[in-house]
Order: C-alpha cells, then sequence, then structure tokens
C-alpha cells in the first residue's frame, strides 16, 4: 500500500483522530470546561467539510484494495453531512447546557455517526457498506439513550436498537445471498456478474428483497416506519434533530450504492418495490401527519412521506432522477435542522415545547422567529419561493421524463393532503393567541443558527441554480 | 430592450417595501402607514410609465427584461408584458394605493405586518402579470398565496382560520395539476419559456390532458362553477382590504391564465371543449346570480355576483372559437375577448368599490347583515350617493364600466349564438335585481334602528378612496377607447394562435378551414 492511497481517506482518518482525541481530552476536563469538547467538535467538523469540499472535481479512484472508493457524489454528500451536523450541534448545545447534560459523548457519538456516514457513504464494497451502517446506527442507539435519567429516551433507544438490528440483520442475509450467488463483496463484481446477459437465479431477487427491506428500515420508509414516530418522540429533541437530518442523507447514498451500483441489472425488479414504498409512505405519512397533537412526532410521519417523495427520485432510475433524489435529501436535511431548531428554541429547562399548541401565539411573541418557522413549514409543503418547492419540482420533472406521469400526480395529490398540517402551524402561531406570557429566552447562537437556517432555506428557494447543478454535474 | 428594468421595479419596489415594514415592526403604526403609502403611490407612478411608453401598434412582449435564473432547469428570469397583461398590472397598482388607504385607521391590530402583506402581495402579483418563464410563474403564482393566507387569518372576522385554509387548499389544490403540465411541456420543449410553449406542436390527447390540467388550476382561481365554494368563505372571513384584492385582482388571474396559457398553448384542446368552459360559465352567470339574490349578509351577495360576472370573462374568453366557426371572423371574436377582459379590468373596480362600501359600513356597526341596515341614506347621504353608483355599475348600467364588457359579451355571443345572448343577457336583470334590492334595503326606506341614526357620513379618506374609483368607473363607461386600444394588437395575435391549429397536418386541416 502506498501512501497516496489514503489521501483519498483524509477526512475519514481526521475525523477518527479527532474523535479520538476529544474522547480523550473530554476524559480531563473539568464540567465547566465542556465547551472546549463542543468547539473541537465544531471545528473538526468545519475543517473536514472544507477538506471533502475540495475534493469535490477530483475523479473517482477506489482505494484499500477495492473497498473504499472516492467520486464527487461522496464529497458533495460527505460536505453536506459535515455542515449540517454542524447544524446540528449548534442547535443542541444551548439545550444540553439548560439540562445539564451537556457532556462530551454526545459530542463523541455524534462524530462517530459521522465517520460511520462517510464510511456509508463511500462504500466501494458490501462488506464496507455493513461496517459504515453499522457504526452510525450504534452511535445512533447511544445517542438516543444518552439522557440515562429519561425513562422514555430509554424506551425509544431499545425500540430503535432491536429494530434497528433486525433491519441491520435483513440487509446482512440479502447480502450474504448476493455473496453466494456471485462469489464476490467488491460492488463493481457484483455489478458485474448481475448485468450479466443470461438466466438470472432467484436467489438474486430474493437478495434483493432483503436489501430493500433494510434499505427501507433505515429510511424511515412505509411498511418499515414503525421506529420513527416512537424514536423522534422519545429521544431527547437535539438527537431527533440529528437522527431526523444528516443519516437521511447517508441512507441516500447508501441506497445508491446497493441499488444503482450494485444492483443496477435489476433495475426493473427494484423499481416496482420501490413504487410501492414511495407510494405507502406518501400516503400514510401525509395522512397520519394530520392526526397528531405532538409536533415531534408530526415531523416524523412528515419525514416519512418527505422519503416518499425522495425514494421517487430514485426509482426514476436516471441520472436526473439521483441528482434529484440527492438535492431533495440534502435540502430536506436543512429543513428538518430547521424544523427541530425551532422546537428547542422554544424549549426551557423543564419544558418541551413538543405540543403543536406550544407553538400558538408565536408571531406575537416574537415575529422573527414565527417567520422562521412559516419559511420551514412552506418549505416543507413545497411552495415557493422556497427550497423545497425545488426539490418537489426537479424529483416530479424526473419521475414526469421517465412516463410514469401517474407516480406524478400521485405524489402532488399527497402534496397537498400534506400541505394541511404544515399549514396548521402558521395557523397556531399566526392565527391563535399565546398561551403563556413566559418571554423566550433564547440564546444568541441559537438565534443566529435558526435565522441562518430560515434564511438559507428560502435564499436556496430564489436561487437554487447553484445546488442544482452540482447535484446534476455529479451524476453527469 | 434595455435601460430601466420597469417591470423589475414593479415587483421588487414593493416587495423591498415590505420587507422594511417587517424590519421596522416596533417602530409605530403611522409610521408603517405612512412608509406604505409613499410605497404603495410610487409603485403606482412607476406602473404609469408601462401605460406611457407602451407601443400599440405591436402584439410583441415589451419591456421584455432576460437574466438566467436556474441554468440546471433552463429557467430564466424573463419578464414582458403586452396589451392583455399591461393594464392589469396597473390595476394591481391602483388598488393597492386604494387598500393601503382604506386601511389607514382601521387595522390596529399588528399594522406594520399587514401592511407589508399587501406590498408583498403587490409585487408578487405583479409578478405573475409579467412572468413568461413557467417556473418565474408558478413561483409567483403560488408565492402569492402565502400573504392571503396570512391576511384572511389573523386580520379576517370569525370564521377565518376555516375560511383561510380552504382558500389556500383549493388553490394549492388546482395549481399542483398544473405543475405537473408544466414539468411535461418543459420536457417536449426543453425550455420554460411560455412563449416557447405557445410554438410547441401538441397531439390531441396531450392537449386535452393539459388543458384539463390548466383547468383545474384556474378555474378555481376565477372561480368558475362548481369550485366557487371558497370564494364566499374567503370573502365574508377576510378584511375589507383582503377583500378588495382577492375580487379585484386575484380573480383576475385566473382569466388572465385562460388567456396565456390555456388557449395559445392548447388551441385544438380550447376548441374541443370550449363548451364545457361555455356551460359552466353559463350555470354561473345564471345559477350564481340566483345565489345571489337570496344572501342575507352583504359580502357573501358582492362575492356571489363576483362569481357571476366572473363567468361573463370566461364566456366572452371562449366565445371565439363559436364566433370563428360561425364565420364572424377575428373581427367577431376579438369583441367577445376583448369584451371578456374589459369586464375583468372593470369588475376590478366596481367590486373593490362595493365591497370597500362594505367595508365603510362594518367598521361603523360591526355587522354584514343586510337587515341590520336600512335608510342608511338618510344619515350618509354622500355614501349612499357612491354606492348607488357602484350598484348601478354593478348591473351594468350604460355610462359606467360595467355597462362595456359585459355589453360587449352579450354582443359577441349573440353572433355565436342567440340562446347564449338570451341567457347572459338575462343575468343583466337578475344582476340589476340583487344590486338595486340590496341599495334598496340597505339605504333607502326609513332609519330602521338607533345604529343607523348615529351614522356619520364618509371622512375625507373614505371620500377619497370612493371617489377615485368613481371617477375610473365612469372615465372607463364613457371613453373606453384607452382600454381597447392598448389590447387589440395583442388580442388579434392570440386570435390568430388560437385559430392555428397545433395539431399535425392531416387532422389539422378540418380545424383550419374555420380560420380565416
Amino acid at each position: 500500500m502506498l501512501l497516496s492511497d489514503f489521501i483519498p481517506l483524509l477526512t475519514e482518518l481526521f475525523v477518527l483522530a479527532m474523535a479520538c482525541f476529544i474522547l480523550v481530552l473530554d476524559a480531563f476536563l473539568p464540567d465547566e470546561r465542556r465547551v472546549v469538547s463542543y468547539t473541537l467538535s465544531q471545528l473538526t467538523l468545519l475543517a473536514a467539510a472544507l477538506m471533502s469540499w475540495s475534493m469535490l472535481d477530483n475523479a473517482a479512484v477506489v482505494v484499500m484494495h477495492g473497498t473504499f472508493v472516492s467520486d464527487p457524489m461522496a464529497a458533495l454528500l460527505k460536505t453536506s453531512i459535515f455542515l449540517i451536523t454542524f447544524g446540528a450541534f449548534i442547535y443542541s448545545r444551548s439545550y444540553l447546557v439548560a439540562r445539564g447534560i451537556f457532556r462530551g459523548e454526545y459530542y463523541v457519538l455524534g462524530l462517530f455517526a459521522v465517520l460511520g456516514m462517510q464510511v456509508l457513504v463511500s462504500a466501494h464494497s458490501l462488506l464496507t457498506i455493513y461496517l459504515g451502517l453499522e457504526l452510525l446506527s450504534l452511535s445512533l442507539y447511544a445517542l438516543v439513550a444518552f439522557n440515562r435519567d429519561s425513562a422514555e429516551a430509554s424506551e425509544a433507544a431499545m425500540k430503535y436498537f432491536v429494530l434497528g438490528a433486525l433491519a441491520s440483520g435483513m440487509l446482512l442475509y440479502g447480502i450474504s445471498m448476493l455473496y453466494g450467488a456471485t462469489g464476490s463483496l467488491d460492488i463493481g463484481e457484483v455489478s458485474a456478474a448481475v448485468a450479466a446477459p443470461g438466466e438470472r437465479s432467484i436467489i438474486l431477487v430474493f437478495a434483493l428483497c432483503f436489501i430493500v427491506t433494510g434499505l427501507a428500515f433505515k429510511f424511515g420508509a412505509v411498511p418499515f416506519h414503525m421506529w420513527v414516530p416512537d424514536v423522534y418522540h422519545g429521544a431527547p429533541t437535539p438527537v431527533t434533530l440529528f437522527i431526523g437530518s444528516a443519516p437521511k442523507i447517508a441512507a441516500f447514498a447508501m441506497a445508491m450504492r446497493l441499488l444503482q451500483e450494485t444492483l443496477g441489472g435489476l433495475m426493473a425488479d427494484w423499481q416496482q418495490m420501490l413504487t410501492i414504498l414511495a407510494v405507502l409512505s406518501m400516503a400514510i405519512g401525509n395522512v397520519i401527519a394530520i392526526a397528531q397533537a405532538n409536533i415531534k412526532r408530526m415531523l416524523a410521519y412528515s419525514t416519512i412521506s418527505h422519503v416518499g417523495f425522495l425514494i421517487l427520485g430514485l426509482l426514476a432510475g436516471t441520472a436526473e432522477g439521483y441528482s434529484a433524489a440527492m438535492f431533495y435529501a440534502i435540502t430536506y436535511a436543512l429543513m428538518a435542522i430547521g424544523g427541530f431548531g425551532m422546537i428547542i428554541l422554544l424549549s426551557r429547562s423543564g419544558f418541551e415545547a413538543d405540543r403543536l399548541d406550544d407553538f400558538k401565539g408565536l408571531n406575537d411573541r416574537s415575529p422573527w422567529f414565527a417567520f422562521m418557522m412559516l419559511i420551514l413549514m412552506f418549505s416543507m409543503a413545497g411552495v415557493p419561493p422556497t427550497v423545497g418547492f425545488y426539490a418537489k419540482l426537479s424529483v416530479l420533472q424526473a419521475v414526469i421524463h421517465v412516463d410514469m406521469v401517474w407516480l406524478a400526480l400521485v405524489a402532488v395529490f399527497f402534496s397537498i393532503i400534506g400541505a394541511f398540517y404544515y399549514l396548521r402551524i402558521v395557523k397556531l402561531m399566526y392565527f391563535d393567541g399565546s398561551e403563556t406570557e413566559e418571554p423566550l429566552a433564547v440564546s444568541a447562537d441559537m438565534q443566529v443558527a435558526i435565522s441562518l437556517n430560515g434564511l438559507a432555506v428560502l435564499a436556496l428557494g430564489l436561487f437554487p441554480g447553484g445546488l442544482l447543478a452540482v447535484c446534476a454535474a455529479v451524476f453527469s | 430592450m434595455t435601460g430601466f428594468p420597469l417591470l423589475s421595479a414593479l415587483i421588487w419596489l414593493p416587495v423591498a417595501g415590505g420587507v422594511v415594514l417587517l424590519a421596522m415592526g416596533a417602530m409605530g403604526n403611522t409610521a408603517s402607514r405612512q412608509t406604505a403609502l409613499v410605497v404603495s403611490i410610487a409603485t403606482f407612478l412607476l406602473s404609469l410609465q408601462l401605460y406611457t411608453g407602451f407601443d400599440m401598434t405591436t402584439s410583441a412582449m415589451q419591456f421584455q427584461e432576460q437574466l438566467p435564473w436556474i441554468a440546471a432547469i433552463n429557467a430564466n428570469y424573463h419578464l414582458g408584458v403586452d396589451g392583455i397583461s399591461m393594464p392589469l398590472i396597473i390595476l394591481t397598482t391602483f388598488t393597492t394605493v386604494l387598500v393601503v388607504i382604506a386601511g389607514w385607521e382601521v387595522i390596529q391590530n399588528k399594522t406594520g405586518q399587514y401592511m407589508a402583506a399587501f406590498l408583498i402581495m403587490e409585487g408578487l402579483m405583479n409578478g405573475v402579470f409579467a412572468a413568461l418563464d413557467a417556473v418565474l410563474f408558478y413561483v409567483f403564482w403560488e408565492a402569492m398565496l402565502v400573504p392571503m393566507f396570512l391576511i384572511i387569518g389573523i386580520w379576517g372576522g370569525p370564521r377565518r382560520v376555516y375560511a383561510t385554509i380552504k382558500f389556500f387548499l383549493y388553490t394549492f389544490f388546482g395549481s399542483v395539476f398544473m405543475l405537473v403540465a408544466l414539468i411535461y411541456m418543459y420536457l417536449e420543449s426543453n425550455s420554460f419559456s411560455i412563449l416557447d410553449f405557445h410554438r410547441l406542436p401538441l397531439g390531441m390527447t396531450e392537449q386535452i390532458l393539459i388543458f384539463v390540467a390548466f383547468l383545474m388550476a384556474f378555474a378555481v382561481k376565477v372561480p368558475m362553477w362548481p369550485v366557487h365554494t371558497w370564494l364566499p368563505d374567503a370573502h365574508v372571513e377576510a378584511p375589507t382590504g383582503g377583500s378588495v384584492i382577492l375580487a379585484a385582482i386575484m380573480l383576475k388571474i385566473g382569466g388572465y391564465g385562460f388567456l396565456r396559457f390555456s388557449l395559445p398553448i392548447t388551441p385544438d384542446a380550447s376548441h374541443a371543449l370550449d363548451w364545457v368552459i361555455i356551460l359552466m360559465s353559463l350555470v354561473a352567470v345564471v345559477y350564481i346570480g340566483f345565489v345571489a339574490l337570496v344572501q342575507e349578509d352583504m359580502k357573501k351577495l358582492i362575492a356571489y355576483s363576483s362569481i357571476a360576472h366572473m363567468g361573463f370573462v370566461t364566456l366572452g374568453i371562449f366565445l371565439v372559437f363559436t364566433l370563428l366557426d360561425n364565420s364572424g371572423g377575428v373581427q367577431g371574436a376579438a369583441l367577445g375577448m376583448e369584451g371578456g377582459i374589459i369586464q375583468m379590468i372593470s369588475h376590478g373596480f366596481i367590486s373593490g368599490a362595493l365591497f370597500l362600501c362594505v367595508g365603510v359600513l362594518y367598521d361603523r356597526l360591526h355587522s354584514r347583515q343586510i337587515g341590520d341596515y336600512g335608510g342608511v341614506a338618510n344619515t350618509m347621504p354622500v355614501f349612499a350617493a357612491f354606492m348607488v353608483l357602484f350598484a348601478m355599475a354593478n348591473s351594468g348600467l350604460p355610462g359606467t364600466s360595467g355597462f362595456v364588457g359585459e355589453f360587449m359579451v352579450i354582443l359577441a355571443s349573440f353572433k355565436a349564438n342567440p340562446w347564449f345572448a338570451f341567457l347572459a343577457a338575462g343575468t343583466l336583470i337578475l344582476g340589476a335585481a340583487y344590486s338595486l334590492w340590496l341599495v334598496k334595503r340597505v339605504l333607502f326606506g326609513d332609519v330602521v334602528n338607533d345604529n343607523v341614526m348615529q351614522l356619520e357620513d364618509i371622512n375625507r379618506r373614505e371620500f377619497l378612496v370612493l371617489a377615485s374609483l368613481a371617477a375610473v368607473v365612469l372615465l372607463f363607461g364613457i371613453w373606453p377607447a384607452p382600454l381597447t386600444e392598448v389590447m387589440h394588437a395583442s388580442v388579434g395575435n392570440l386570435l390568430e394562435h388560437v385559430s392555428a391549429s397545433k395539431l399535425p397536418a392531416e387532422t389539422g386541416l378540418a380545424l383550419m378551414g374555420a380560420a380565416p
């Protein structure tokens, strides 16, 4: 192995080293100096984002004996994962401080989860995919249970762990079948074997079923969505925020590596499976979200419906569709951290603003934050001029381009239903009177973060060209 | 065209004004009102330059601006106006000034946000009329819903939440299907330019599907029977300014959509399905006229009368095919279409004025029920004079702008089919009935109760608003030429577009025979 083999792994090695360093350092820090771990984690993320952004134009290279690939898609996805996590960490700080659980573990586990996502995004072997996925999942399980004294969180962590382990098992079983059928774990070789002309063995289709099931679990697509609302609800809000954002980008990468790159030869089969997943996710997610009184659960069901939309882009099976799904994943993560960030913003120590009613009269209490939430909600509903509209537009365009107009009509139909519950939040903020006189106490970093987040959603909605072009360039 | 980007200024000046108002929220109500007034008047004055600089001899788009916007999907920031959209922009800027003045003392709660919402909406509506790129159009079209949603929801009446959510979802429902159609055409033509869409050849099945998608969007907006039910709710619950903007401009956007999208993009489908629209329009004109007659709520009555009047607009627009077939030729067809457009603009003034009249009464007694009034003319003579004028205009009295459009449409429908004319003209009677009966019950007779006895006549601010509308209604009633001249070339061009089939040659021949 040459030294140059390590260059493409630079960000992974950097994040790994920093995570270990912060872990050790944190053990020696007194409680009042905890902010050092936080700052170091944030600097790590920013530096890593810069590094991976600089790799965006590099050609694809496979290193580490064919297990790791560094290509433009990986560079772009990693950059967005770093930046989204950066935002998630900002939101988490004041929440954790106010509750006396501002510990280094949150950030170390978060960084390990990021490392897992990086490995997943850059996987070029089925084993690497599994490795990355497990590193990500285990960190997330621990994060959910991170507030040890909360019974709710422990319950959520348990559910998440059991169902997540089941899903990993499914995926692993599918991978083992692929190995049995093709004799390789290398994505390139498996792909060539699958695409080879001739009789298609039934075992490949079985493998595909298990892999799609595992994927759907990780995405939270219907009918494998049961864990999503419970985990979102039970986990501490900063953890929900994290789970609901960056891992969706990683899940998109996993789907690309497994379905498009590995099982591209079975596209006709997985297209049908994904169609069912997408339609069910949009239908169930949007309809059940209406019945929720807890905003974390509502956003959980909204995530499910967004995943349905994202899968629409994937199942188009064209470069246009993949870049649309990628745009969707990145922008959705941006909206999700903003939406959960607002819950954190309204919460105080000993009070979780996770009921819908807690948003009542926000316009009277703070017009600016109400306006930010308004932008985020209309963006999730897909109303221009916000970025959510272009995400939907590009996905619809990809789907119509492959002559599945009916699917586009189904999608827009459910997005009308979806608009209702986002509008209800706006209604609560603007049309109803506040239940509390308590003034909003928001730390400065939080104010800046939520404002930038909301304005970014608006600015990307006014000028979506840049990001759209980058996403399209990755697949050309 | 180079030089001053007039259309961009008309869009972004009010939006910027609105943002400033939001930013200085705590500056106090008077400052917000004054800023809003200055911005709206400046925008209005700017928009007059559209008229003075307008070249009436050409049907080409004028004041064009084109900048690259989203390269990935080939969408451009492309603006321009022709004789159809230019008057609508001036209508928008004019009405916004009046709305700002009308809300002067009435809105005490969150004044800054109220004025900001109207200014931002003005910019977005100008954008809808000026956009020549489908993505840009759609962005303005949808974004426009947001301020209106808030206006009805925050400053509206008791059932405002129900009304505003119904309004939003109804319009959203219509427009998403239009989005699918726009994307489809983009994939066919590889461009989002509306002018490219006009030239795009399309087969009959495609045209019909696209036509239906457009119909869903525009019929909800107009609104046409049977998708009109959001309008009475929205109008009744909206604050006066909201009702005025809804009636005067937002409804026109539906009619404008038919002219800019449905007819030129899908001429053959429009031809094949024109009977559907004509039928829906006639039902609106006759049936909704009867519904208006029995309303007890003044705003509801005017809302229903709006639906009936908009029925005239769609009738006039879609009569063109029958007229072209009946050898009425382009001249006769132009009559119906121009009548429809004039009706749109005139209805903007008249319905806006009537809603302002109701607003004047509502501000005093906080009731919109006809039964709570009676004999108002005794205590408010000046107001009564205005209201009678607008009610007369609403029923199409010659000398007012209401007459011009209706008369042109009826004349055109007579050429198309005397029965259409019979039905349409019948509504003049209905229109007169509900308008005059409203006037009779509210204004005339003896003073019915103490509340009415204590009414004060309109103040200078209200007088200014109503008088300027009255002047415009009379001006265009007596001398409609400025309006018709402006749109003549564009309407002629549109008709040529419409009469040329887009179908492949062999199937298109039969239809071509009718064209001049």
